[in-house]
């Protein structure tokens, strides 16, 4: 994702910066980087945790849409009646009759542009034409089945080639420049060493473990929306403008979250139909999608088609780089995966060209799903440099590392904490990459045949605004209030170790509370930015409280500090002493609180976005890594397994091992799947996504899972927040499928360029056996 | 799903007189048994199969496996998939049966879907599990949208212009190569089916699946004695490593003597309509000596008829590679 689309989900920018590292501060207490178990483990564990679709109330009433069987065309028709006159069934909503739903106009980001039920077209195979709500689940679905509605059919495309003829570069529907430096057709040609090949991504499918759910409860003025949603503020944002009432008309609570990859970001329109129901009805209404629904109406990563062309000298100068791709869009909405995110600066280059395009097929909106743009996009760019370092017969990593450059040749500017160099030599140490033998099928275990294959990543960092609520509590405990939400990642866990950090209160005894619109607003849970957003502002707000609990240690009677300035004293682990003195000689805080007869101190906590501090425009801001795969290949019964992944990871200050490495290796195996598995098919007859169950949609099981090896640097980078830490969500997936397509190559002479890997493409003859 | 009536049978007699009040015993048989329900349950909710009377046989005493008089092995209707996999006498003397069960599903499923259920188990043929699409097998005349579709796990043997489903089952492939014979209880009174009498190729009328009609109630399948020097395994390929349906399977049951073949029994599934026992790879293999050239013209001599459509040609030549490994595995001297 660009700079600028991460503004447009993070929000503004305004605020102050928080305090930068500062070189002579204390290093932060061992607590940060420690691999703290998850706070809400227990919960999760116990099955207490409350998702979406766990919300049950008095008079709630169950919603099942119908979804169109065209994948163009016009409804013709809606007969209900069989559905209205079945047992329980309280409503059926569609076109006709759903009440005003609005587009947003007043900023945040929806999914689909278009409301449910707008009007009587049909964009795609499984939009949702109708909904049924009956007072048990079984009712509506089994009512639904029995709605028929009639189609105009119109033509329709889902053709997975995205070859189509556009209007020229520049104009209106034609590829968009989104980087130019140099003159890339002239140094291509000059270049004696080419690389031109064109890379293929499929449509790949979010498939969090828990599905999409909305319980919505209309209370006469006001909804309460329970969501699985990635962001509640923005949500909040959109969904009240769908629904046409004012912002504080709608609070969205998403306590748990079975995470969301992407695919949680923005809301879907069955947020705002169960909405409408609650309304209408005055129930409650739960309305939860379906695994097969999720093939088609809560987005996907789109198909990509890129066509790479580097040029170099015979000594591995990269004299050009052009990266022209395309991706699927739908009709509703132009939605651009940025496969050139990490183009322009990974490798140093005069030449450099990349441009976008769009084509149009009839499919649900796609949508970011887990290193969006960078992740097809470095399938790519590093499939392409595999393919150069095998030309100059270069080692891959030597190459790499060659190329290497500490200036992002694109804005012109020093990155403010690159360690790609790093990451490529302690991955190869990790990997003993020195003991691989060049040439194809040369390393064997056994019967198998083995492939080693590397490739680097990167993923943007950036910063939001943020805002937080931080109470330290006379009884020992403190709480955290921020309009964030913990989608699986570990945010609830994170907060409470700076809380740890600053007041030395157990972790346990810190009450973390996200997951509510009605709370300080706070970031949502994308672009790996979550967690640089919220630290500044969660050390923001516990150092207001802190200095809140100081002024109280000056002003009350009775205090030991009676009469002290507040700024002549501190706090450390816990107990107010005066500065210069030792923290032992000082009194605990909650003391303080108990002599004032303060049930607590309460410290507002703000922090402006990245691109609000003037520092950051001297500075390009991204995390990096390296990523090493082994395959093995046993050509006598065609059979592939991804063996073993070290992924090195330059991701600014850990904050928790445990967690990190959790986020690291779940992104190995799903980067596997990508590599292997994953393909949404759209049946080229219907346009129906015709695999959209797990049998026929292949994810990897535990058993598909290498062994992962995940290293992170551990080195702060200092532009972002007081503790160094970037985001480690996304850039665990960048670079494993294009390692595994090297190594694939090494093992068997196959170069796949089009994803995913499948046997059939290395039982061709010309595979090594 | 449509709404149904549930009843619990207490004995096979009842149970049979239930299940003869169905129309047909084929698809959209409106009494259907259900055992583990794992296939028939998915089906209902998919609206696949809409049965107006579920009749739970799961009372019945049919769970049992014990050795027949004359040394082979009853497997009860009711014995679970895994109690079958795990059995000391199936891992002994039929470890095929145990291995191709193991390869299949996982674990939760195993300890629920049981022999005959097995046995019954329906195509995962994409276009039959969906109503929006045309299936002859579900609705006959209505066409076939495997056929030119998406159809990469389909067959590749036994198809036919109407039908391309595959039977997905790994146990049934075991029990072909196994010779098993299942016992059927029915208003008519008992039978012995022979496994490949039991299933019926799509032809024109893919809707019929086997020879069972209303009221044929499984109650067990037997295994023949184990042949003295025989030795067994299953081969199961697919994409990843785990629960998956089979792309390729090899079921293999063998006797070799001073290196020469005597018997040969070989099973494929994954590529065939019904599960598919391989008479032409078995006489390629009998009587000739164990090595990796003959295993190659078995299993070319397997695939001769097979005819792939659009997205499964590969198939062919990763059957032939199953068939050759499972025969290297089996005829390894230990
Ligand atoms: C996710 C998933 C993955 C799977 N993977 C595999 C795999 O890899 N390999 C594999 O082989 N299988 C696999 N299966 C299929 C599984 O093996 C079958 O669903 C199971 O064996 C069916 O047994 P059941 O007892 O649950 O049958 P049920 O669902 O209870 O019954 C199936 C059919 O058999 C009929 N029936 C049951 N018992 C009798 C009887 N005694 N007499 C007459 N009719 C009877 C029922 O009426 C019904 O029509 C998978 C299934 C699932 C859901």
């Amino acid at each position: 994702m660009r700079f600028e689309e991460f503004v447009e989900f993070i929000g503004s920018q305004e605020g102050a910066p928080p305090k930068s590292l500062d070189a002579n501060a204390p290093p932060p207490s061992a607590i940060i980087g420690a691999g703290v178990p998850r706070i809400d483990g227990p919960l999760k564990t116990t099955g207490s945790a409350r998702y979406a679709a766990d919300y049950n109330f008095p008079g709630l009433v169950y919603a099942v849409p119908v979804r169109a069987t065209i994948a163009s065309g016009k409804i013709q028709r809606i007969d209900s009646s069989a559905a209205e006159a079945m047992p329980g069934v309280l409503l059926v909503m569609h076109h006709g009759n759903i009440m005003p739903l609005y587009r947003n106009a007043s900023g945040g980001r929806n999914s689909e542009s278009r409301p449910a039920f707008e009007d009587e077209t049909v964009y795609y195979w499984g939009q949702y034409v109708a909904a049924v709500v009956a007072e048990t689940f079984e009712q509506a679905q089994a009512a639904a089945a029995t709605v028929k509605v009639e189609y105009e059919p119109a033509k329709f495309n889902v053709d997975p080639s995205l070859s189509d003829s556009l209007p020229p570069e520049g104009e209106p529907g034609g590829p968009r420049v989104m980087s130019n430096r140099g003159n890339t057709e002239s140094a291509f040609a000059s270049a004696l060493v080419k690389v031109d090949e064109t890379y293929i991504t499929p449509v790949e499918t979010h498939n969090p473990m828990e599905m999409h759910a909305t319980v919505a409860v209309w209370d006469g003025k006001k909804y309460t929306l329970y969501e699985s949603s990635q962001g509640v503020m923005n949500h909040q944002n959109v969904v009240s403008q769908v629904l046409g009432v004012p912002k504080e008309n709608v609070e969205v609570i998403s306590r748990f979250i079975g995470s969301g990859f992407g695919g949680k970001l923005f809301p879907w329109p069955h947020s705002a139909i169960a909405a409408a129901a609650s309304r209408k009805l005055n129930r409650p209404v739960k309305l939860t999608l379906s695994r097969k629904m999720m093939f088609s109406n809560s987005g996907h990563r789109p198909r990509t088609q890129q066509r790479m062309r580097l040029g170099a000298t015979t000594d591995g100068k990269l004299l050009s780089l052009q990266q022209n791709y395309r991706n699927h869009t739908s009709y509703g909405d132009d939605i651009r995966e940025n496969c050139g995110e990490a183009t322009p600066f990974l490798y140093s280059t005069a030449n450099l060209k990349v441009t976008s395009a769009l084509v149009r097929r009839n499919v649900g909106t796609p949508t970011p799903m887990r290193g969006p743009g960078a992740v097809p996009g470095l399938f790519a760019l590093e499939s392409a440099m595999d393919e150069l370092a095998i030309k100059l017969k270069k080692d891959p990593v030597e190459l790499r590392l060659s190329l290497d450059t500490l200036i992002d040749e694109e804005k012109n500017r020093p990155f403010s904490s690159r360690h790609l160099k790093e990451c490529l030599q302690l991955g190869a140490e990790k990997f003993g990459w020195s003991r691989r033998t060049p040439e194809v099928g040369s390393m064997r275990k056994g019967d198998l045949i083995l492939g080693w294959g590397v490739a680097a990543a990167s993923w943007g960092a950036n910063r939001g605004v943020c805002e937080t609520e931080v109470s330290l509590r006379a009884d020992g405990t403190a709480r955290v209030g921020c309009g964030t939400q913990d989608i699986g990642t570990g945010s609830y866990t994170v907060i409470a170790q700076v809380i740890t950090d600053k007041t030395g209160i157990p972790v346990d005894k810190v009450d973390v509370v996200l997951g509510s619109s009605a709370l300080p607003p706070g970031p949502t849970s994308g672009g790996s930015t979550a967690t640089a957003t919220f630290l500044p502002a969660v050390i923001d707000g516990v150092n207001a409280a802190i200095k809140v609990v100081l002024t109280v240690a000056g002003n009350t009677k009775d205090s030991p500090f009676e009469g002290k300035d507040p700024n002549s004293l501190t706090m450390t682990a816990g107990r107010v002493h005066e500065k210069g003195a030792p923290a032992a000689s000082g009194v605990s805080y909650n003391e303080i609180l108990h002599i004032a007869n303060l049930a607590s101190a309460r410290g507002d906590g703000k922090s402006g976005g990245l691109g609000a501090d003037p520092k950051s425009h001297n500075f390009s801001t991204h995390s990096f890594g390296a990523q090493f795969v082994e395959i093995e290949w046993d050509p006598g019964i065609a059979r592939l397994r991804v063996s073993r992944v070290v992924s090195v990871i330059d991701g600014g200050r850990i904050i928790n091992m445990r967690m990190a490495t959790n986020q690291v290796a779940g992104a190995i195996v799903m980067g596997v799947g990508m590599g292997l598995f994953e393909e949404t098919i759209y049946d080229p007859r219907n346009g129906h996504p015709i695999n959209d169950n797990f049998a026929d949609y292949i994810v990897p099981t535990i058993a598909d899972a290498p062994q992962i090896d995940v290293h992170f640097l551990d080195i702060p980078d200092p532009l972002l927040n007081e503790y160094g830490a970037r985001g480690i969500g996304e850039i665990g997936l960048a670079g494993i499928a294009p390692a595994i397509t090297a190594a694939v190559y090494h093992a068997t002479g196959v170069r796949v360029r089009e994803l995913p890997v499948r046997i059939e493409d290395l039982m061709k003859t010309n595979a090594v056996t | 799903m449509q709404t149904f009536e549930y009843r619990q049978s207490t004995s096979v007699d009842q149970a049979v007189q239930a299940g003869a009040r169905s129309k047909r015993a084929q698809q959209y048989a409106d009494v259907r048994f259900i055992a583990g329900g794992t296939t028939l349950v998915d089906l209902m909710k998919l609206d696949v199969e809409r049965p107006n009377q579920v009749v739970d046989i799961n009372g019945l005493p049919l769970a049992q496996i014990k050795t027949s008089a004359d040394g082979g092995l009853v497997i009860g209707a009711l014995a679970r998939n895994s109690a079958v996999a795990h059995h000391p006498v199936v891992q002994r003397d039929y470890a095929v049966l145990s291995l191709a069960l193991l390869s299949g599903a996982s674990p939760q499923l195993r300890n629920m879907a049981t022999t005959a259920g097995n046995l019954l188990q329906r195509t995962r043929c994409v276009y039959f599990r969906d109503t929006a699409h045309a299936c002859n097998k579900r609705e006959p005349g209505s066409g076939c949208s495997a056929i030119g579709g998406h159809n990469r796990m389909l067959a590749i043997l036994g198809t036919s212009k109407d039908c391309i489903a595959s039977n997905p089952s790994d146990q049934n492939v075991a029990l072909t190569a196994l010779e098993a014979t299942i016992q059927v209880q029915g208003v008519k009174g008992n039978q012995s089916i022979p496994i490949q009498d039991f299933y019926l190729k799509p032809g024109s009328t893919p809707n019929s699946e086997n020879v069972l009609e209303p009221g044929d109630l499984i109650v067990s399948v037997t295994l023949p004695p184990p042949a003295p020097d025989t030795r067994s395994h299953y081969l199961k390929l697919r994409d990843r490593a785990a629960y998956e349906f089979a792309l390729a399977s090899a079921a293999i049951v063998i006797k070799v003597n001073g290196g020469r073949i005597e018997r040969a029994r070989v099973a494929l599934g994954g590529v065939g309509t019904v599960p598919w026992r391989s008479r032409e790879a078995e006489q390629v293999l009998e009587g000739h000596t164990a090595d990796v050239a003959l295993f190659r013209r078995a299993a070319e001599a397997a695939l001769k008829d097979a005819q792939p459509a659009s997205e499964n040609g590969f198939k062919v030549e990763l059957a032939k590679r199953c068939i050759v490994q499972a025969l290297t595995v089996s005829t390894q001297s230990a």
